[in-house]
């Protein structure tokens, strides 16, 4: 069993805070200056230079990517031989968010409550999953979510009988729909099957794959490519100002469903793909 | 093209305090220089697609502000900032580190403010700053009181932050990142997206690239 004090997560979620907002993932800045090589169109190659300029200013003097700074989703893998002491987890979570957006100068963008909207000041409470999985380790991960692409979240409930056709048409349907409103290029998540909320669960946590990964199951992987293509068809490109880079990568995601039901669930995230881990293994800190 | 249109072809980033950055700029077109607060008659002869960098003040609202905006139209009052032939912004950027203007500060969705456009337009307001689609009742609006739409680049806040020279709160400071924000500009790059004449880069540029 290992103990974990919560004044050490309240620093480590305030340090990824801040990271994420400053520090474009390396996965993510390849992907864009391939785009970069790859696009054809003369609005998309100059909003592509300026995405690149951009991460470089965020990075060298700590001024956020984007001027929404998010609501924090944060997803906890937490070992069942772990213990927290000195108080609550989640709360713990909570005040690292509010120390990192106070101490990095971050956007408090969310309001109390979603129908009075009063601003809470300290940009929580923040959204947050738990895992718990064997193991004496504890794997934080900070997804600061701006809402321009979470506006264009897409829920089907479709039939069995829509199958994969209807699937594909789904999902060509939302990207569509969003054009140009999450900032494209963006990445594409996708969740297949489950229950409602578990596909888009799945939808969000595949935006957090590696850009360049591929799902292990190849009928997957070639779905995910096709789709890719097919979105890189709808003309969209960086900015939405017209080109051939809409997306940067498809990430589909399946679970085992209802005999009734066929969920399939679209979460976009923009060009600024932004999360950061922190991994605890006992006094190793990674 | 007016005369009182300046062409000058200038990199935006020289305003800018790093040496570093600046090699993935890929700007080849031309830029007209436009000074604040826009001309009537220099609305109506921007063409979409050109790019343009702003000089002068723009202000800042966005949601809770337009919401409170209209408000007061409805109601008859006068509003707490005469916008009448000025510039707004859809932004609410971030906090400024000590000693600095303005942290990031890059445009937000602009359809979420459509239901309330058209009225501001009527008011007097002449441009638009944001980025993405807008109605087509938006649309209507710019053709008929002579605006224009401009898109700024979506997530580049840090890029775009450094043409903010100065920044206040002139309205509704309970609002926080929502509130009106007085902005002075230097060589604040933007595409003129929907044009006087209702033209419309987000079909135009697009439908360049479909091919499905």
């Amino acid at each position: 069993m290992q103990e974990i004090t919560v004044s050490l997560i309240v620093e480590n979620v305030a340090r990824l805070c801040q990271e994420a907002n400053f520090d474009l993932p390396s996965d993510v800045r390849d992907a864009l200056q391939e785009a970069a090589d790859l696009e054809e169109s003369s609005q998309g190659k100059r909003i592509l230079g300026e995405i690149y300029e951009n991460d470089c200013i965020a990075q060298q003097e700590r001024i956020p990517l984007c001027q929404d700074t998010g609501m924090v989703l944060v997803f906890v893998e937490i070992g069942q031989d772990v213990h927290v002491t000195g108080g609550s987890l989640t709360e713990a979570i909570n005040a690292g968010v509010a120390r990192g957006y106070q101490e990095g100068y971050l956007r408090k963008s969310v309001v109390a409550d979603p129908l009075h909207r009063k601003n809470t000041g300290d940009n929580t409470p923040a959204v947050i999953y738990y895992d718990i999985v064997p193991g004496d380790q504890l794997r934080i991960t900070v997804m600061p979510k701006g809402f321009g692409s979470e506006n264009c979240t897409a829920l089907g409930m479709l039939k069995p009988a829509d199958g994969l056709d209807g699937v594909k048409r789904f999902i060509l349907d939302a990207v569509d729909k969003a054009g140009p409103n999450p900032c494209p290029p963006v990445t594409v998540g996708i969740g297949i099957g489950g229950t409602a909320d578990k596909a888009l669960l799945l939808a969000k946590r595949a935006l957090l794959r590696d850009v360049k990964s591929a799902n292990q199951d190849p009928d997957l992987a070639a779905l995910e490519r096709e789709l890719l293509e097919a979105i890189n068809k709808l003309g969209y490109g960086p900015g939405g100002l017209g080109g051939r880079i809409t997306a940067l990568a498809v990430h589909i995601e399946t679970y085992p469903t209802h005999i009734a039901g066929l969920p399939v669930a679209v979460c976009l995230n923009c060009h600024a793909a932004r999360h950061k881990t922190w991994e605890w293994r006992g006094e190793k800190v990674e | 093209m007016s005369k009182e249109l300046q062409r000058e072809n200038r990199g935006y980033l020289n305003s800018g305090s790093s040496q570093q950055c600046g090699s993935g700029m890929n700007d080849d077109q031309e830029l007209i220089q436009i000074q604040l607060p826009l001309a009537e008659g220099i609305t109506k002869e921007l063409r979409v697609g050109q790019r343009l960098l702003l000089n002068g003040v723009i202000y800042g609202a966005r949601d809770a502000a337009h919401q409170r905006l209209i408000a007061a139209l409805e109601k008859g009052e006068n509003l707490p900032v005469d916008l009448r032939g000025q510039v707004i912004y859809y932004v609410g950027p971030t906090p400024p580190r000590p000693g600095r203007p303005c942290g990031a500060a890059g445009p937000t969705t602009s359809s979420r403010m459509d239901r309330y456009t058209p009225q501001l337009l009527e008011y007097g307001v002449r441009g638009l700053i944001g980025k993405g689609r807008r109605s087509p009742e938006v649309i209507n609006a710019i053709r008929k009181y002579g605006a224009v739409y401009l898109a700024a680049t979506g997530g580049a806040g840090a890029l775009i932050g450094r043409c903010i020279k100065e920044m206040q709160v002139v309205a509704y400071p309970d609002l926080g990142p929502e509130a009106i924000y007085r902005i002075t500009v230097e060589n604040l790059p933007v595409t003129v997206a929907i044009d006087s004449r209702g033209e419309n880069l987000y079909e135009i540029g697009p439908a360049q690239y479909r091919r499905i």
